[in-house]
């Protein structure tokens, strides 16, 4: 009885925290809105059982992640909103094919039935400890996305120093052209996906 | 369990896992001595295009020459799909790196970056084409597009470049999710991530009329087409494509676009072969839509540059319409197709490089006009470019589009191939234009062009001999793409 409440609860707030982390105005609490989706997405881990990647979860998302993200906040101090213009014509029609998306998959998901079962059924992860299972699996047969994984890192830490630094020297060297205060240019982030 | 966990010592390890994935270990090697040459040696900076070449070279002769046998359970897989597809990306990287030196010039732009970020998304390009796992499949597509977005937006000084990166991060990061939804959904209903065994799965089953794995085709061919830009799902490529520096856009309608169209294949013909009536009229019309948009829409283009990129969505139609064939043969046509592509799509911006002056781009269409008078072998190559891309036939592309066209017509698409043959049609008048103005238009003012540079003269000559013989004797490369496409 409890299971399935705790579930709706969570991923009600998960759907809400969503919602209100796209439409809000303010990117501080933005930020705050996903703080909040990732806690409740650490709880539906804890309902799987899987409370390394809960642990996780909370320190490296919402302990680290996060909190760098505020504090670029606060430091970038953004006054004015960026404006570019939309990439699809018409709010209505994104707004139509998130519905259509929608109404595909409450159609198409009360089919879904599950497939094989894996080499690790619960009661395996339970008896060896979910940590030491997850460490296992990822360091044998896992090894070579975990290291794709480690290469995509390095690729956004050079990137992103790449892109640091080109902004530092087109400032140096526009400091002085500088009148108008449009220079403001959107900056790819890296991905968290 | 306990054996299970005792795995984690050295001894143990199954060192056998790393032998499919040399060429990319050695590819990753290349692409961090590349970051510490940049970093340490910035004197030498004028050696990271050739080292790039002959790092690149080595790892191209490499996969040429590995066959390992598949082992069960394995991630990677080196079958002659994955080295006819690593050819043709590796080959990108090696004429883009050909190129950049004279494009940097002009721009008086030098970022020892691109070259070592180029290589890294080499590594992801590889990654996905070897995978059989949607596990690699998706690290791989990021492994690739991470560079990218990066190096789109490396060059702040226009706006229009940064807003290109922006555009395409979010798009692609669109697109990912899509794929990961579908991804997920299909690993539900298997229970594996392999693709062979989905595939087997999926027949034992028969769980082809299912509708959640229809959802799944769905939200997997959607993201797919984003990532190789087909209409419906081409809003962001004229823009980026626009936007991005001009090597780059060679580069990348030429290199991550094949990769794509590798997964798209393999995941087609592996995962779904049981749901071809439900994917290949989708597909046929999508890529009969993405030809007529592509080509009407480049019709009314000034800009060199952005004709360019409209051509190349309406060749990503082409491409698509042998894998919506469904058959092997289809597929081997769109592989052709893709490797002539190469050459004639890398060779028209070689000559759009070399044509615009200076620091300012020249993109306009009207830079090439009187070309012919003062540089007459420029303008033969130009011609010869044009004449393959629209399809005339002692060239590539012809001969591409011919095998193209025999197979989505073997297997019984006689309308769309009609479509198809009209729009290529369409595509003569925009692309026979350029070759009007070289030849018969006056010269406008001061026609000087900068002196081309050893490597951009190297990417022309392969570009006109690739298209010339692959019209000529095209025999060798359909074989080999036939035979890549043997199990």
């Amino acid at each position: 009885m409890f299971i399935p409440i705790y579930f709706w609860y969570s991923a009600f707030v998960i759907v809400l925290c969503g919602l209100l982390a796209i439409s809000l105005r303010n990117p501080v609490h933005s930020v705050l809105a996903v703080l909040v989706l990732f806690f409740h997405m650490a709880g539906l881990y804890l309902l799987l059982q899987a409370e390394f990647l809960a642990a996780v979860q909370i320190i490296v998302y919402a302990g680290a992640i996060l909190v760098l993200y505020l504090f670029v906040l606060f430091l970038v101090n953004l006054k004015e909103e960026l404006k570019v213009s939309a990439f699809v014509p018409g709010v209505w029609l994104g707004r139509g094919i998130a519905a259509g998306l929608f109404v595909l998959l409450l159609w198409a998901l009360p089919s879904f039935t599950a497939g094989m079962k894996g080499s690790w059924p619960s009661a395996a992860v339970t008896q060896a400890g979910h940590t030491k299972a997850l460490g296992a699996e990822l360091f044998t047969q896992y090894l070579l996305p975990f290291e794709i994984a480690g290469t995509i890192l390095l690729v956004a830490l050079i990137g992103g120093l790449v892109l640091a630094a080109r902004v530092g020297q087109a400032d140096r060297t526009e400091k002085t052209a500088r009148s108008a205060g449009q220079e403001t240019t959107p900056q790819p982030r890296e991905e968290q996906s | 369990m306990t054996d299970r966990l005792l795995v984690l010592n050295p001894a143990a390890f199954n060192w056998g896992m790393i032998t499919p994935v040399l060429p990319e270990l050695i590819l990753l090697a290349v692409g961090v001595v590349l970051v510490a040459l940049d970093l340490f040696a910035p004197r030498q900076r004028q050696l990271l295009p050739w080292m790039t070449v002959l790092g690149v070279s080595a790892v191209l002769l490499m996969n040429l020459g590995m066959s390992v046998p598949p082992e069960a359970g394995i991630m990677l897989l080196n079958d002659g799909y994955t080295a006819f597809f690593c050819t043709l990306c590796l080959g990108s990287v090696i004429l883009t790196a050909l190129m950049r030196e004279m494009y940097s010039e002009q721009m008086q732009a030098h970022h020892g970056e691109f070259y070592s970020l180029m290589v890294f998304s080499a590594v992801g390009m590889m990654v996905m084409i070897a995978s059989v796992d949607l596990m690699t499949i998706f690290l791989g597509l990021e492994l690739m597009a991470l560079p990218l977005y990066v190096l789109i937006g490396m060059h702040k000084k226009e706006f229009r470049t940064s807003e290109a990166a922006a555009k395409y991060f979010l798009m692609g990061v669109f697109a990912s999710a899509l794929l990961l939804f579908g991804m997920s959904l299909l690993f539900g209903l298997s229970g594996s991530t392999n693709l062979a065994e989905i595939g087997t799965y999926i027949k034992s089953h028969s769980l082809a009329s299912n509708p959640a794995l229809v959802t799944a085709l769905a939200l997997l061919v959607a993201g797919l087409c984003f990532k190789v830009a087909v209409v419906p799902f081409h809003m962001w490529t004229p823009d980026v494509y626009e936007g991005a520096p001009t090597v780059l856009t060679a580069f990348m309608s030429a290199g991550p676009k094949a990769a794509g169209f590798a997964v798209f294949g393999r995941i087609m013909l592996t995962v779904f072969p049981e749901l071809e009536p439900n994917w290949g009229p989708v597909l046929v019309m999508l890529a009969v839509l993405t030809m007529a948009v592509g080509n009407i829409v480049a019709l009314v283009q000034n800009s060199l540059k952005r004709m360019l990129a409209y051509s190349a969505i309406a060749h990503a139609g082409y491409a698509l319409l042998g894998i919506a064939a469904g058959t092997a043969s289809g597929m081997a046509a769109a592989m052709s197709y893709l490797f002539i592509y190469l050459f004639m799509n890398m060779g028209a911006f070689a000559i759009l490089i070399i044509f615009s002056r200076g620091q300012e781009e020249h993109e306009s269409i009207h830079c090439c006009q009187g070309m012919a008078a003062k540089h007459p072998v420029l303008a033969l190559c130009m011609l010869i470019f044009m004449f393959s891309l629209t399809g005339i036939p002692p060239t590539g592309g012809f001969t591409g589009k011919f095998y193209l066209f025999q197979s989505a017509l073997a297997a019984g698409y006689t309308v769309p191939v009609i479509m198809a043959v009209l729009l290529s049609a369409v595509s003569a008048f925009f692309y026979l234009r350029i070759i009007r103005l070289m030849y018969m238009g006056a010269p406008e003012g001061q026609v000087t062009i900068n002196s081309p540079t050893v490597g951009i003269l190297v990417v022309l000559g392969v570009a006109v001999a690739g298209t010339i013989l692959l019209g000529v004797a095209p025999g060798a490369l359909f074989d080999w793409a036939q035979r890549a496409m043997l199990p």
